[in-house]
């Protein structure tokens, strides 16, 4: 299997602005810093973190829905490479078919005043500018089609977004980003905002629409049972930076970093009777603005030695796929999802 | 999962027609259900459509065209239309002839209601030629009477009707206020859009002019610019001027709404959305992010109308706004300020009560539509 995506030292930092009236840059917090990753051709790569730790934003720089400052991003799209980061905006509107986003809320991410049928049609509208112009009935088709596919009614087509429940919307979001028949698809914690009834739902409709239409998802949540559930390979970002990386099995059985030992041992379990104790991290999270020196995480892990306070590990290869940022990798016993008892991943 | 059909069963479809369908309404339909609850609102309206038909249609509203003297009831009063006559018989409406008595002291002419003699009053009677919006011409007027004359708000000192001139002041004072309104709307809108789209540095510079110029007390600066005007001008430069002035205060209101608007919808998730889907820049303003707002100019808009209609009365009601010979409610007042209307001729402050109606209307509709603007707000 060849990469669809691929990712390279991707870093996004936001300017710190201070005075009230002739503001100032003092400073940047860098959200995402020097990320690098590959996602292959109808794989799901999940990405888990607590919130802050630059899920979105790096979610958002691989579209250039907020420009990364520094990195390559690159797509291909039948054997032709397409450099997202080096396009001009005229190019970029033309290559946005191939990648598209699902937003965590879905009472957010839809015009109130427009209907499910101007919503779904836009993308279709606005490719006029790519050359692709599509005749009324055309759009038409399309739009019915992709509805379908997602749950919805033609008759539903007519109303507008508040005459829908939340899971119902999350159909309406979902159904926009795929009208275009997309390679990509960027899901920032697409079930986070809604029941967890309807989560379930949601989910298995992903799945299948990626059977169906071939889709590559990158998984932004921060429900591990989720991403356990739908991800192929699992990244897991702390303060910016991806700490560790392989497949879900991998990462949930055998982490090689404290942290998402740490993680873990957070899934929830099922059992009333179990006697596991979360690990708790001692301590806050860094400032992003001013992350501690050597290993991110040095300031809150248990195994910290002065290496780590003093140089940063960078993320290697522990072998078949395995990635893990961690000076001490090959050497910490650390326990996994299934050792700490949780059997909650499993039943999700 | 298949989502269910919740068409209507087909023994409903005869009263779907009228059935209200939340679910199928856009926007302006949901404005209009949610403004049509604010009775106060819709009385508002009613009263805004009767100013604007008096607009137009003056010259038949009025049964004298405004310049006409009537030499023989000079500073008359109120003329109150009855039905009943001293004697107690019952006839149409009516109102009684007059007859000058001059004071033997003062040697001024007053005015008694002269009971032996009764002058009908009638619907769409023939009087002076007119030319209806400069061009139709008639003779038409809505009322008159079948002999003498009808004054029903009286005279003032020199004759002339002032029913009549009040009718053709709505002209003025609202038109002021419309050119106002328009003109410092499409001034708030472009300077507050520039600074929400650029911000920085042109943002600051404009939010801080807002301030200086909302930091200066109004009256003040309105009379020094208005009195920059030339005295030569004549009556429609003065009043262009005059308009064009009040718009230039008037945009500051408007601008920051735009600017606060644009901020907040600029990063809302569906504009996001948009930029991700492939659209144009002007696509996203023009679908996006000026329809999540208009509604909101609209109601500053139609809070904007007072302060400028008042704006107007005050500036001509001080002397230095329209003056003689144009009619506007503000110098219908003028005349009213000297000690000798407000003891012999108390009704020329009559047309005070038009410019406090027309206030009260507006912001009565104002009111209502700012229920109204956001019919997704969950209150």
């Amino acid at each position: 299997m060849s990469d669809l995506l691929t990712v390279e030292h991707l870093s996004v930092r936001f300017p710190i602005r201070s005075g009230a009236v002739w503001s100032k840059v003092v400073g940047h917090v860098t959200a995402v810093d020097d990320v690098s990753f590959t996602i292959a051709h109808g794989e799901t790569l999940g990405l888990v973190g607590e919130s802050g730790s630059g899920k979105t934003s790096l979610g958002q720089a691989v579209l250039r829905g907020h420009e990364p400052a520094a990195g390559r991003v690159t797509l291909d799209i039948d054997g032709r490479r397409i450099a997202i980061t080096s396009m001009g905006k005229t190019e970029l509107r033309e290559a946005r078919r191939h990648m598209q986003m699902i937003f965590q809320d879905p009472y957010a991410s839809l015009n109130p005043r427009m209907t499910v049928r101007d919503i779904l049609s836009e993308p279709l509208i606005a490719g006029a500018a790519r050359g692709e112009r599509l005749s009324r009935t055309q759009i038409d088709a399309r739009v019915v089609d992709i509805a379908t596919k997602c749950g919805l009614s033609r008759d539903q087509l007519n109303r507008f977004p508040h005459a829908f429940s939340g899971g119902q919307r999350q159909r309406i979001a979902i159904a926009r980003a795929l009208v275009l028949k997309p390679a990509l698809v960027v899901c920032d914690e697409p079930i986070s905002s809604l029941d967890v009834s309807i989560q379930a739902q949601v989910l298995n409709l992903l799945a299948e629409l990626q059977e169906t239409l071939g889709l590559t998802y990158l998984f932004i949540a921060h429900d591990l049972a989720a991403v356990a559930y739908v991800c192929d390979r699992v990244a897991v970002m702390y303060l910016g930076q991806i700490v560790e990386l392989g497949t879900t099995r991998q990462v949930y059985y055998s982490p090689k970093h404290p942290y998402t030992e740490a993680l873990m041992s957070a899934v929830p379990e099922p059992d009333p009777d179990s006697t596991r104790r979360p690990i708790l991290l001692a301590g806050e999270r860094p400032d992003p603005a001013h992350p501690p020196t050597g290993c991110r995480f040095n300031t809150r892990c248990l195994h910290a030695t002065e290496t780590c306070r003093a140089v940063m590990p960078p993320l290697r290869p522990l072998g078949d796929g395995h990635f893990a940022a961690c000076h001490y990798a090959e050497t910490l016993e650390l326990r996994g999802a299934l050792a700490l008892g949780a059997a909650a991943t499993a039943t999700a | 999962m298949a989502v269910t059909d919740i068409a209507a069963p087909p023994a409903r479809t005869a009263r779907r027609k009228r059935m209200r369908r939340p679910d199928l309404a856009s926007q302006w339909q949901l404005m209009w259900w949610k403004f049509r609850r604010h009775k106060l609102a819709l009385f508002g309206l009613v009263v805004l459509g009767l100013f604007v038909l008096m607009t137009m249609f003056a010259e038949i509203i009025g049964p004298y065209p405004p310049g006409q003297r009537d030499t023989k009831y000079v500073a008359g009063p109120p003329m109150m239309p009855q039905i009943v006559d001293t004697a107690g018989n019952w006839h149409l409406p009516f109102v009684y002839g007059v007859k000058g008595v001059r004071d033997s002291k003062t040697l001024r002419m007053t005015y008694v209601a002269d009971t032996a003699q009764l002058w009908h009053l009638e619907l769409f009677v023939r009087g002076t030629p007119y030319k209806l919006f400069g061009i139709i011409p008639g003779d038409i007027h809505l009322f008159g009477t079948d002999q003498g004359s009808v004054h029903l708000f009286g005279t003032d000192f020199t004759g002339l009707d002032i029913f009549t001139r009040s009718v053709f002041a709505t002209r003025a004072s609202l038109g002021v206020a419309v050119v106002g309104v328009a003109v410092s709307f499409i001034l708030g809108a472009a300077i507050g859009g520039a600074a929400g789209y650029f911000g920085g540095a042109f943002d600051n510079l404009v939010m801080r002019l807002i301030e200086f110029i909302r930091s200066i007390p109004t009256l003040p600066l309105w009379l020094v610019l208005a009195a920059l005007l030339p005295r030569d001008w004549g009556a429609l430069q003065t009043y262009l001027a005059i308009t064009i002035i009040l718009a230039l205060l008037g945009w500051t209101w408007l601008a920051r709404t735009v600017r606060s608007k644009l901020l907040a919808t600029r990063h809302e998730d569906f504009v996001l959305a948009a930029r991700l889907s492939g659209c144009s820049d002007t696509r996203i303003i023009a679908r996006h992010l000026l329809p999540s707002f208009m509604s909101y100019l609209i109601v500053d808009t139609s809070v904007a109308f007072p302060e400028i209609l008042l704006a107007e009365t005050s500036l001509s009601f001080l002397g230095l706004g329209l003056r003689e010979p144009v009619e506007s409610w503000g110098v219908l007042l003028y005349a009213a300020q000297s000690i000798r209307s407000i003891s012999q001729a108390p009704w020329l402050m009559i047309p005070g009560v038009f410019v406090i109606v027309a206030v009260l209307a507006f912001n009565f509709v104002g009111d209502g539509l700012r229920d109204a603007a956001d019919p997704y707000s969950r209150s």
